[in-house]
């Protein structure tokens, strides 16, 4: 068995996966394929099990329940050097006594590969550091030893390459120009990229399919254009990017379109963007779809009269307002600064209107904070 | 939930493989037991015999006392080794922590000509086996006509246990964020505020630590002592010297008291220190 | 101005104690280790006479002693790593939140004087003792073969009292290995042996070179195991150079003794600081 999981390839399939210490349940009953040669990413805040399902791909933790496939290969029970999956650790994990060209040779030579010079020096060209080579893991910065790891990692050519956190440690500028070249890096190689990550925008930015994670389960899954424009929870509509949730009834039909009653005021949206299963239903508008007028300007689409501007921030590209509706509920409205209109001020009074098709309706019982008050940015896992 | 999990846990890896898997896992933990085990049989018996009603020579089992407890002092000449003893660690104990934390705050927080030979100097006396140690003592003692006795001991003890003093309160003073120093005096404390607010409370437990391992050196040291002690008898020697003729089963006493009064003020050391953490 | 002179303040009282009672007794052994006796003197009378013969005298007359002294030494360390390393190991990434707790109990032991431990041992061992009936009833060692008074008592005493001394360092370094990279080494199709030749030895290096110093040094020098747990064909030099200073009162050989065990240790040691390839010491 040891020799034939080694050389298994083919999708990633995920069954029932179980993982739990003691009371807690890491990740809970989890089935899921991801194909091969796709960029795949575990989207979640910590302790959502992203990482415990990570290790257990890995072969790092092992399973409570379930098993997890390679192509026809049950790997569930094999042993990490026993899959053919690499993995880019969180803080990189270099071995510090080792210089910078046995760190990539490593798993060559753990293999029985004899020469293993060519194979490193192209890897080191991939990453653009051959310079480096005789250096040790300490001399080098933090972007420096993030490519290392992931030409470490690359070169062994494993069916499975799964990044954990790969970027959390760099910073902003550095983490925008890594994205596109492990993007470009996983075209290059093609081989299966699996992503954990809180970050949604690293996420969005990188991956074909986002899985968004929460409480050991899969919330919700698709490519990023289809997790954000329609999401099915409240959880998936605020973590990722930023949503307006308006309590309202489903009043009525209207051939595709349904009709929604939001506090006396109707809007219409598609039924196809419903996740309601009754009556009641919370409707979802990104803040940059909404569009701001003055009371006396003819409107189209969807339409909420009655509000007035509270607070209007400048940031450059567009500008954000808080608009504060008659039930005294608070919207954000992001408008693109691109018309040479001048913006308007705060106390204007104003109506919010947008095209149905934008809209999205969740169901009636679903908590509106959740997946809001986590913060992206307390990286520490489990 | 839990119904799910109970489904989902039946079958995927068979008994064996787990038995298997949790020897695997848990040999190091099986030979951790194992070492821990060696360690403590010696100590076990000292203390199983401490109860022995054995009368002079404390060889083999005669019967359960409590008796041996009761009269600590019981047998000739223990308590007063075990005073020597006591007086000799902490008069060595007081000198070296005094001495060795002022050497490893000039190591620690200065930087000066002369460092790493003031490294070398405090490796030394480490390196130098105690018999060596101990006999260039005493020769020096002898050609100062010096006679050796309790002074003497005291010295040769203060001089072995001065690196590791250096040593254990040097960690500390390195593990400290000197950002706090710079913080201080920021906060218009000068050197000396800075000093007796900041830095000493802060290395105050490494200065503790090492006041406990110089003791403890100390109070356990035979070698260095049988060569500098002269006629005066330490708790070690007395085990050694009456090791021949059957060692009382006091001394058992007062080595298991050592040990579970020592191991009272470690642990509750910690906790002290676990909590101010908190 | 009052910068520059702290550190050497601080350090003169130190030092000048180390200088007197260490670096000066040094120096007088080694004048003593060349002198001779004085003709018709008393017992204990000696004069200079630069004789540095003694050194070779106290060798040749002691070199079984000498040989067994560093065979010994070495075993036994080699033993205490042994037994120390997966014990460091274990405290260090098994332990989970008695890593401190089991920390207390390897110096533990120490807090029994290492003497009524040494004679628990001879008594564990010995005839009275348990360990010999039972393996002579298991049939593991024959009727006529005794435990105490051997060199293996002798080595085993060593190894006993010197592994705290093998266990705290390696657990300082192992402790500072981060667990990712022993990871990352097994997804790099390392299996357990591999990855502890390739990645947790070499990063436990220090550790092991700190622990063998400490346990080889005192281990080379100490007679207390020999003359407690040995025979006299198994004496070690520590036992001579007491002897010589306490029963012959011949303090040239002695000292002579004392310096040659001394260089040989430096020696070693300086090799196999070199041979490990690392200076962190303290």
């Amino acid at each position: 068995m040891a020799k034939a999981s080694i050389e298994a390839r083919g999708d990633l399939r995920l069954t029932r996966l179980t993982k739990t210490y003691g009371d807690f349940t890491a990740v809970d009953d989890l089935t899921l394929t991801i194909p091969k040669g796709s960029f795949f990413a575990l989207l979640g805040p910590s302790g959502c099990g992203k990482t415990t399902t990570l290790r257990m791909i890995a072969g790092l933790e092992e399973p409570t329940a379930g098993s997890i496939h390679l192509g026809e290969t049950d790997i569930t029970t094999t042993k990490p050097y026993q899959r053919p999956i690499n993995t880019v650790f969180q803080n990189y994990a270099l071995f510090p006594h080792l210089t910078i060209f046995e760190n990539i040779a490593f798993g060559l030579r753990r293999r029985g590969q004899k020469d293993v010079k060519e194979a490193v020096d192209k890897v080191l060209n991939l990453v653009e550091l051959p310079h480096l080579a005789e250096r040790k893991p300490t001399q080098l910065s933090g972007g420096q030893q993030q490519r290392i790891a992931l030409a470490r990692a690359i070169v062994n050519r494993p069916a499975l390459l799964l990044l954990d956190e790969p970027l959390g440690a760099l910073d902003l500028k550095l983490r925008r120009q890594m994205q596109i070249e492990l993007k470009w890096i996983q075209k290059e190689v093609g081989l299966t990229f699996v992503h954990v990550t809180h970050d949604q925008e690293e996420a969005m930015t990188m991956a074909d399919t986002i899985a968004v994670m929460n409480e050991g389960q899969i919330e919700q899954m698709g490519s990023p254009a289809e997790l954000y424009d329609n999401p099915e929870t409240a959880y998936v509509a605020n973590f990722l990017g930023q949503s307006n949730l308006i309590k309202g009834i489903i009043s009525g039909n209207d051939g595709d379109s349904l009709i929604v009653d939001l506090y006396g005021q109707k809007i219409a949206l598609p039924k196809n963007r419903s996740h309601a299963i009754d009556n009641s239903t919370y409707a979802g508008i990104r803040p940059e779809k909404f569009r701001i007028s003055l009371l006396e300007t003819p409107v189209h689409g969807n339409v909420l009269t009655g509000g007035r501007i509270e607070d209007v921030s400048y940031i450059g590209v567009s500008t954000q307002y808080q608009v504060e509706m008659p039930w005294g509920q608070e919207l954000m409205v992001f408008e693109q600064n691109d018309d040479g209109v001048a913006p308007f001020n705060k106390g204007d009074a104003v109506n919010i209107s947008w095209a149905p098709t934008f809209t999205f309706a969740l169901r009636g019982d679903e908590d509106v904070t959740a997946g809001s008050e986590v913060q992206p940015q307390d990286i520490d896992e489990e | 939930m839990s119904q799910k999990i109970k489904d989902a846990t039946i079958p995927t890896i068979p008994l064996g493989a787990r038995i298997q898997r949790w020897i695997g896992r848990n040999l190091i933990r099986i030979y951790a037991i194992f070492a821990f085990t060696y360690l403590f049989i010696p100590v076990a018996y000292t203390f199983a015999f401490s109860f022995n009603d054995s009368g002079k020579s404390n060889l083999i089992w005669k019967g359960f006392t409590f008796g041996n407890w009761q009269n600590p002092c019981g047998a000739p000449e223990v308590c007063s080794a075990l005073g020597n003893s006591i007086k000799i660690g902490f008069l060595a104990t007081f000198f070296s922590t005094i001495l060795g934390t002022m050497i490893a705050f000039a190591i620690g927080r200065h930087k000066f000509k002369g460092r790493s030979t003031s490294n070398l100097l405090i490796f030394l006396p480490m390196a130098t086996p105690e018999i060596v140690m101990g006999a260039s003592l005493l020769s020096l003692f002898l050609v100062f006509k010096i006679n050796p006795g309790f002074w003497p001991t005291v010295i040769a003890h203060i001089v072995f246990c001065i690196s590791f003093v250096v040593v254990t309160v040097k960690a500390r003073i390195a593990s400290l964020d000197p950002r706090l120093e710079q913080a201080a005096m920021d906060l218009y404390a000068n050197e000396f505020e800075t000093f007796r607010r900041v830095t000493l409370p802060l290395v105050a437990p490494g200065i503790a630590g090492a006041a406990l391992l110089a003791f403890s050196l100390s109070f356990d040291d035979f070698i260095i002592t049988n060569f500098n002690s002269g006629t005066l008898t330490t708790f070690p020697k007395f085990i050694y010297v009456s090791a021949a003729r059957g060692i009382p089963a006091q001394a058992n006493v007062i080595g298991s008291a050592m040990f579970f009064l020592a191991l009272t003020i470690v642990i509750v050391g910690q906790l002290v220190n676990r909590r101010k953490v908190r | 101005m009052g910068k520059i002179r702290t550190p050497y303040l601080l350090l003169l009282p130190g030092f000048g104690f180390l200088f007197t009672f260490f670096i000066l007794p040094i120096i007088n052994l080694a004048q003593t280790s060349t002198q001779t006796r004085v003709a018709g003197g008393d017992t204990g009378e000696y004069e200079q006479t630069l004789r540095f013969a003694n050194y070779l005298d106290a060798f040749v007359e002691n070199k079984e002693q000498f040989g067994r002294s560093f065979l010994f030494a070495t075993i036994a360390t080699v033993l205490a790593l042994a037994i120390a390393y997966p014990l460091a190991y274990a405290i260090a990434f098994k332990a989970g939140k008695y890593k401190n707790l089991l920390l207390v109990l390897v110096v533990a032991p120490f807090f029994t004087s290492f003497l009524l431990r040494t004679i628990a041992w001879k008594q564990i061992l010995g005839e009275e003792g348990f360990v010999v009936p039972t393996l002579r009833s298991l049939g593991i060692i024959s009727e006529s073969t005794t435990l105490t008074s051997t060199s293996f008592a002798v080595v085993m005493g060593m190894t006993y009292n010197f592994l705290p001394f093998m266990t705290l360092p390696l657990y300082a370094s192992i402790d500072r290995i981060d667990p990712r990279t022993l990871e990352a080494s097994g997804d790099l199709y390392a299996n357990g042996l591999t990855t502890f030749r390739r990645v947790t030895l070499p990063l436990s290096m220090p550790g092991v070179v700190a622990g063998t110093l400490l346990t080889f040094i005192p281990a080379a020098g100490d007679y207390v195991n020999a003359a407690i747990l040995g025979n006299p064909n198994t004496k070690m030099l520590g036992n001579v150079i007491e002897s010589r200073y306490f029963k012959i009162v011949d303090y040239p050989t002695a000292a002579a003794l004392s310096f040659t065990l001394m260089a040989a240790i430096l020696i070693l040691v300086t090799l196999y600081i070199r041979k490990a390839g690392t200076e962190e010491l303290v």
